[in-house]
C-alpha cells in the first residue's frame, strides 16, 4: 500500500479513536512480532514468507483490536472498496459450480497443490442451503439470500464485492478478502453470486 | 476416510437432519469415545521407546529431566510448559524431549527432527513419547510456569501472537477462537483466550483423533492452526510455538489432567 | 502372533461391565497407499467372548469399524475371578485370543 495513504488512514485512527478497553497491541509491538515470525516459520509450498509482515488494513485492525472508530472504519473501507475488480456485464455464473466452490475449503495453504482450484471455504463459516447439515457460525447464515434480495445488477455487484473484499463493506470483518487475496478467480465469484442470488439456488428453495 | 465419523455424514445426507440433532449424535459419540480408547496404545508403545537405547551414545531418554528431575515423569507434563536454566529457555514437553535427544543420546537436530509428525500407519516417536509422559500426569491439576521472567514474556508474546491478523486470510487464533458458542462446519470453537473454555482443552491434549487414526500433539495442533490459516510453517521447538503453548496452557491452567484424550 | 488384547472388566451390582481394545488396522480396502495402489482389505470378522469356557457372545464384524476398535458389552451372572476368554478371526484367517480373570 502506498506510504501517504497508510500514513492518512492512522492519522484517522489517531485522531478519531478513544483507546479501547482492552489493547492487545502496541505500534512498537509489530516490528518485534514480525522479526519473530520471519526467524521462526519456514516457507512451504505455496506458503512463502510474503505473508507474515501483516499489510496496513491488518495493522490497523490489530491496533483497535477489530473495533476501530466509525470514521476510521470508513476510511478503511473506501480504500479496501478501490481494490475490488468488478466485472463488467453480467455478475451472475453457475450456481452449482458455486456450490462445488462453498463446499471446497482448498486453496493457500501449503499442503495445496499450486495452481489446482481452490474453494471459497463458505460452509466453514456460513450456513447456506437448508439441506447441508454440515455448516459452521462463525458468520451470518446465508439461507435465501437471493429471495430476500433479488438478482438486480445492485445486488450482483453487492454480493459480488462482499466475496472479493468483505472489508469493503465492514472494515475488521473476520471474512477473508477472497478476491483480493487470488483465492478465488473472477468466474469463480460469479459462480458463488449465483449461489447466492439465483432463484433456482439450492440457497433460495 | 473411514467408518463411524463416514456413517454418520451419510445419515445426514440422506435425511434433511436439522442441525441441532446432528449436534447431539455427535455428543453422544464423543461420549463414547472417551471411555477406553486406541490413546492406551501409544502410551504402552510410547514407554518402551523411552526406555529404548539410541543414538550415537546408545543411551535411553530415562535420565531426561522434564522439569521434575532426571527421569522423574510422575506429573512432569502438568508443569509443562516452563523454563529451564539449563537451556535459559521455555519448553514444551516435545521442545524437551529434543532437547534430551539431543545432549543424552547425542543425536543431531536435523535427524531427531526429520519425522516429526507420523501418520496412522506409523507414529512419530514425539507423538509415542508424549502420549506416555502426559499419561503419568493422569490427575495432577495443569500447572505451566508463569513466574519466572522468562515465562512471563513467553506468556506476553503468546497472547500478542493470539490475536495477530496477518496472512492472505487476515487470520489471527482468536479470528475462529475468540468467540463464545461459534463453530466451523460441525467443530465447536472453544475460546482459548478464555480460562473457562480453555480449562478442558489444556486438559485433554495430547490427543487420539479418532476419524484418522492418528495421535497428535501440541506442536502438530499449532503447526495445523497456521496451514489452515493460510500462513507459512512454524519451526518445530521454536520460541514462536512455544509461548503460543504457555499462553494457551497458562490461560487454561488449574484443571486436573485428564490423561492423553480422544477426539473425533 | 497378534497383540494381545486390552481389557477391562468392572463387576457392578446387575451386570459386569466388559471394555475389550483390539489391535487390528481394520483396512476397509478403499484407502490408498502413497504410490496410489489400493491397501488389501484387512478386518476383523468375527469375535467371540466366552465366560468360564461357555459361549456368551458371537459377533459379526465389518469393515466399518475404526482400527484399533474398542468393543464394550455387559454380562450378567460374571463374579470376579471367573476366566473370560474373548477371540477375533481375521479376514485373512488370522485368529487371536486373550484370556483374562473378571477383576
Amino acid at each position: 500500500m502506498k506510504g501517504a495513504l497508510q500514513l492518512c488512514m492512522f492519522a484517522a485512527l489517531a485522531a478519531c479513536s478513544g483507546l479501547p478497553e482492552k489493547k492487545h497491541f502496541d505500534e512498537k509491538d509489530f516490528g518485534e512480532i514480525e522479526a519473530l515470525m520471519m526467524r521462526d516459520f519456514h516457507p512451504r509450498g505455496s506458503a512463502k514468507m510474503d505473508r507474515i509482515a501483516p499489510d496496513a488494513l491488518q495493522k490497523a485492525c490489530n491496533l483497535a483490536d477489530n473495533a476501530p472508530s466509525p470514521e476510521a472504519a470508513k476510511a478503511l473501507e473506501a480504500q479496501q472498496f478501490s481494490t475490488i475488480k468488478f466485472p463488467s456485464g453480467n455478475l451472475m455464473g453457475d450456481w452449482k459450480n458455486g456450490q462445488k466452490i462453498a463446499q471446497s475449503g482448498r486453496g493457500l495453504q501449503w499442503n495445496d497443490k499450486p495452481g489446482a482450484a481452490g474453494g471459497g471455504g463458505c460452509y466453514n463459516c456460513h450456513q447456506l442451503s437448508p439441506q447441508e447439515a454440515s455448516y459452521g457460525t462463525l458468520g451470518p447464515s446465508l439461507l435465501g439470500f437471493g429471495k430476500q434480495r433479488g438478482t438486480s445488477l445492485e445486488m450482483q455487484r453487492y454480493a459480488y464485492g462482499r466475496v472479493y473484499n468483505a472489508k469493503a463493506y465492514n472494515a475488521c470483518s473476520q471474512m477473508p478478502r477472497l478476491g483480493y487475496s487470488g483465492t478465488l478467480t473472477e468466474q469463480q465469484i460469479k459462480d458463488v453470486v449465483a449461489y447466492l442470488l439465483d432463484p433456482a439456488s439450492p440457497v433460495n428453495r | 476416510m473411514k467408518r463411524l465419523a463416514v456413517v454418520l455424514a451419510a445419515a445426514f445426507f440422506s435425511l434433511p437432519a436439522p442441525a441441532q440433532d446432528a449436534k447431539k449424535e455427535i455428543e453422544k459419540y464423543q461420549r463414547m469415545i472417551n471411555d477406553s480408547s486406541p490413546a492406551e496404545l501409544f502410551e504402552l508403545e510410547g514407554e518402551s521407546l523411552w526406555k529404548k537405547p539410541q543414538g550415537p551414545r546408545n543411551v535411553s531418554l530415562e535420565r531426561c529431566d522434564l522439569g521434575m528431575g532426571p527421569g522423574v515423569l510422575k506429573g512432569a507434563y502438568a508443569h509443562l510448559p516452563r523454563y529451564f536454566q539449563d537451556t535459559d529457555r521455555v519448553m514444551d514437553l516435545e521442545t524437551r524431549l529434543l532437547h534430551c535427544m539431543m545432549s543424552l543420546q547425542g543425536r543431531s537436530r536435523e535427524e531427531a527432527t526429520r519425522r516429526v509428525f507420523g501418520n496412522e500407519d506409523k507414529p512419530s516417536e514425539m507423538e509415542l513419547l508424549s502420549a506416555y509422559i502426559a499419561g503419568e500426569s493422569r490427575g495432577v491439576p495443569m500447572q505451566p510456569g508463569t513466574k519466572h521472567p522468562k515465562e512471563i514474556a513467553a506468556y506476553e508474546l503468546g497472547r500478542k501472537l493470539f490475536f495477530f491478523r496477518t496472512g492472505p486470510w487476515d487470520f489471527s487464533c482468536a479470528s475462529c477462537h475468540g468467540e463464545e458458542g461459534k463453530r466451523i462446519r460441525m467443530q465447536d470453537l472453544p475460546v482459548l483466550s478464555e480460562p473457562a473454555s480453555a480449562r478442558p482443552v489444556v486438559a485433554t491434549w495430547p490427543a487420539y483423533r479418532v476419524s484418522n487414526s492418528q495421535f497428535k500433539t501440541m506442536q502438530w495442533r499449532i503447526n495445523d492452526c497456521y496451514r489452515q490459516m493460510r500462513m507459512p510453517e512454524p519451526n518445530f521447538a521454536s520460541e514462536l510455538t512455544n509461548a503460543v503453548n504457555l499462553f494457551l496452557t497458562t490461560t487454561g491452567q488449574g484443571e486436573p489432567y485428564r490423561g492423553p484424550g480422544t477426539k473425533r | 502372533m497378534a497383540d494381545p488384547m486390552k481389557i477391562r472388566t468392572t463387576v457392578g451390582a446387575e451386570y459386569t461391565e466388559v471394555r475389550v481394545l483390539m489391535v487390528h488396522p481394520m483396512e476397509t480396502g478403499q484407502r490408498k497407499d502413497s504410490g496410489g495402489n489400493l491397501i488389501p482389505i484387512h478386518f476383523i470378522q468375527e469375535m467371540s467372548v466366552k465366560l468360564n469356557g461357555k459361549t456368551v457372545l458371537e459377533g459379526q464384524i465389518s469393515q466399518a469399524v475404526s482400527r484399533n476398535p474398542v468393543f464394550s458389552f455387559r454380562l450378567k451372572g460374571a463374579k470376579s475371578g471367573d476366566k473370560l476368554e474373548i477371540a477375533w478371526l481375521d479376514n485373512r484367517g488370522e485368529r487371536n485370543r486373550t484370556e483374562t480373570a473378571i477383576a
